[in-house]
This record gives structure tokens, sequence and C-alpha cells, in this order.
């Protein structure tokens, strides 16, 4: 995929799957550290142990549909190639934790891309589900939080295409502000 | 900061959009866009058809349709794929989707209730 938004959008389409309602997506460029870290948890269904060692293989899947899963093996994929590591956890029940890392200058590193579409399309699609987006440069912090949105939208939608377009602005201008304004 | 203006501007959409929920519709007698969201459909680019969509529908004044997603229904190959579910109308599956394509099924199928015969699933 081109983008790193787009295996995030990918991987918390797993999420969904597994019958999440909060799902926290973290992003962290680390400049001093030369690392980029992201990292999405849901308090989705889960898994147990065996099959938490099996996911990173493309020939696993729950799927009927099709035979191999690409999601995470594609996002494992990025991150080795970029000098990096991926790590999950889960526990049946109580949700799953992914991690993926990656060198933030290694010159085969996709850029992050448009988190403003990825989050604009997940609320849309998913406005019933509370999405918590933290992205940190350096010690500058943006966060978006869908519930605190809905207690300020109250009875108003939050797929209302203004509220939409809003958020699409708010995530835009605050990921050019925590960037240093350029 | 810009922070807090948005926050500001966020209440005003508020009392805007407040107006509209009336008009609103029981969901059951909704259409359905649904936008295929599993891997093959994000790497064929889903997110782009999904966006056109939302604003076609914005566009045209369009607050009767639910938009939303699925995983892999195993028609891979056809990536980007969207079904227009009508009540009371078969299920219509659209195609090798983009953006402009996306947009024409808006206008043909949502607002003229015309299916576009040529973007339709191949019979498989
Ligand atoms: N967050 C999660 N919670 C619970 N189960 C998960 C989660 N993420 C992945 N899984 C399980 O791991 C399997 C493999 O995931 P992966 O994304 O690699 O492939 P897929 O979702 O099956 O198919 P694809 O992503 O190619 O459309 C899934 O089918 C699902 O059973
Ligand atoms: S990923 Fe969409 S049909 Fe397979
Ligand atoms: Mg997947």
């Amino acid at each position: 995929m081109r983008e790193l938004s787009l295996h995030i959008l990918d991987v918390v389409q797993n999420s969904l799957g597994a019958k999440a309602s909060v799902i926290e997506i973290n992003i962290e460029e680390n400049i001093k550290k030369d690392l980029l870290i992201i990292e999405i948890k849901d308090n989705g269904s889960g898994m147990d142990e065996k099959m938490t060692k099996k996911v990173m293989d493309p020939f696993f899947t729950t799927r009927t549909t099709r035979k191999v899963g690409l999601g995470i093996p594609l996002f494992v994929h990025a991150a080795k190639s970029c000098g990096g590591d991926f790590k999950i956890q889960s526990e049946k029940g109580k949700g799953t934790a992914i991690e993926a890392s990656f060198v933030l200058s290694h010159i085969d590193r996709a850029p992050i891309g448009s988190m403003a579409d990825t989050m604009v399309s997940l609320v849309a699609m998913r406005p019933d589900v509370d999405f918590v987006y933290r992205h940190c440069v350096g010690d500058q912090v943006f966060i978006l939080d869908t519930q605190e949105i809905k207690k300020t939208l109250q009875e108003v939608p939050l797929n209302n295409p203004m509220v939409l377009d809003w958020i699409k602005r708010f995530i835009e201008d605050n990921l050019k502000e925590i960037n240093g304004g350029a | 900061m810009p922070v807090i203006k948005s926050m500001e501007e966020l209440e005003k959409i508020r009392k805007q959009a407040k107006d509209m929920i009336n008009l609103r519709v029981d969901n059951e007698t909704k259409t359905r866009i649904v936008v295929g969201m599993g891997t093959c459909g994000i790497a064929a680019g889903a997110r782009p058809v999904m966006l056109a969509i939302l604003d076609e529908l914005k566009k045209r004044n369009i607050t009767n349709v639910i938009v939303t997603e699925t995983g892999c229904i195993g028609l891979c190959q056809y990536e980007p794929l969207v079904d227009v579910i009508q009540p009371d109308h078969p299920k219509v599956t659209y195609v090798n989707m983009n953006p402009e394509k996306a947009r024409e099924i808006v206008v043909k199928h949502i607002i003229n209730n015309q299916v576009v015969d040529e973007y339709v699933v191949p019979n498989i």
C-alpha cells in the first residue's frame, strides 16, 4: 500500500470485524530516535494465544471468502522492510493491540499519507464506534476523540456531512500545527 | 490557538445541522451504499471511492442514504466494489469502481433510479 494511513484503515477494519466498540490509534513520530511507531488497540473479541501466533502468517485467515489473510502480513512486511518491528498482543474476549515500528528516515518507508481521509472514512462508515486518534511529533501532541465530539454534537450524528468536513479540517490543521505549522 | 477555534466552530455546526435532523427517515427505509473495505479493496482504492460517494451525496444534498463498509466478499479481482441496496429492490453490485464512476452511480442510480449496467458485476 502506498500510504501507512491505508494500512491503518485496513488494520482498523480487522478491529471492526472483531466487533470492537472503542478503537485507539496512536502515531508517534520520534525524530530524536528516528522512529515511527503506529499502535492500534481495540476492545473487540480478541484471539487466543495459538491464533495470535498465526496471524502473521499469510496463509492464516478466519474468513471464508478467500484462503489468505493479507492485511497483517502486508503491514508486518512494511515495518520489517524499513528496519522496524511488529508486535501483536491479544486476549480472547478482551481485545487486541498491534504495534508496528519503522525507521523514520528509512528510504523505503511509505509516507503516513492522509490520516484525515482515513479517519473521515472510518467515522463516516461507523459513527457508532468510538475512535481515539492520537498523533505525536516530538513533544507536540494532537488528539481526536470522537466521544468528545459526540458530547458537543448531542443529537447531531457524527456522520453528518458538515461534521465530517469539520473533522477533516480539524485533523489537517492540527497535524500542520504539530509539524511546526509548515 | 486554531484548536479552540475549531471546537467553537463545531458548536456552530451543531446548531445548523440540528435543523436537518427532523428530515431524517427511519433506517429501515433508507438506501444503503456499501463499500468493500477488505485489504484488496483498500489497496485497489476503496478509500477515495468512499470519499467521492460521501462528497457527491453532500453536494446533491442527499440525506436519506446510509454509507457503510463490508469486509472481503470473495470478488477481490473486481475491487473496489460498491453495493447499492434499496428497500424492495435486489442488491446491485458495482465492480472496479473509481471516484468518477462512483459519483456517476450516485447521480444515476441513487438520484435517477437507473442501474448503471456497464459497471455491474459480470455473471460469475
Ligand atoms: N483486531 C483483531 N481482533 C480479532 N481478530 C483479529 C484482529 N486482527 C486480525 N484478526 C484475525 O486475524 C485474521 C487475519 O487478519 P488479516 O488482516 O491478516 O487478514 P483478514 O482480515 O482475514 O483478510 P484481509 O485483511 O486480507 O482482508 C483475521 O481473519 C482475524 O481472524
Ligand atoms: S477484499 Fe474485497 S472482495 Fe476481497
Ligand atoms: Mg484484515
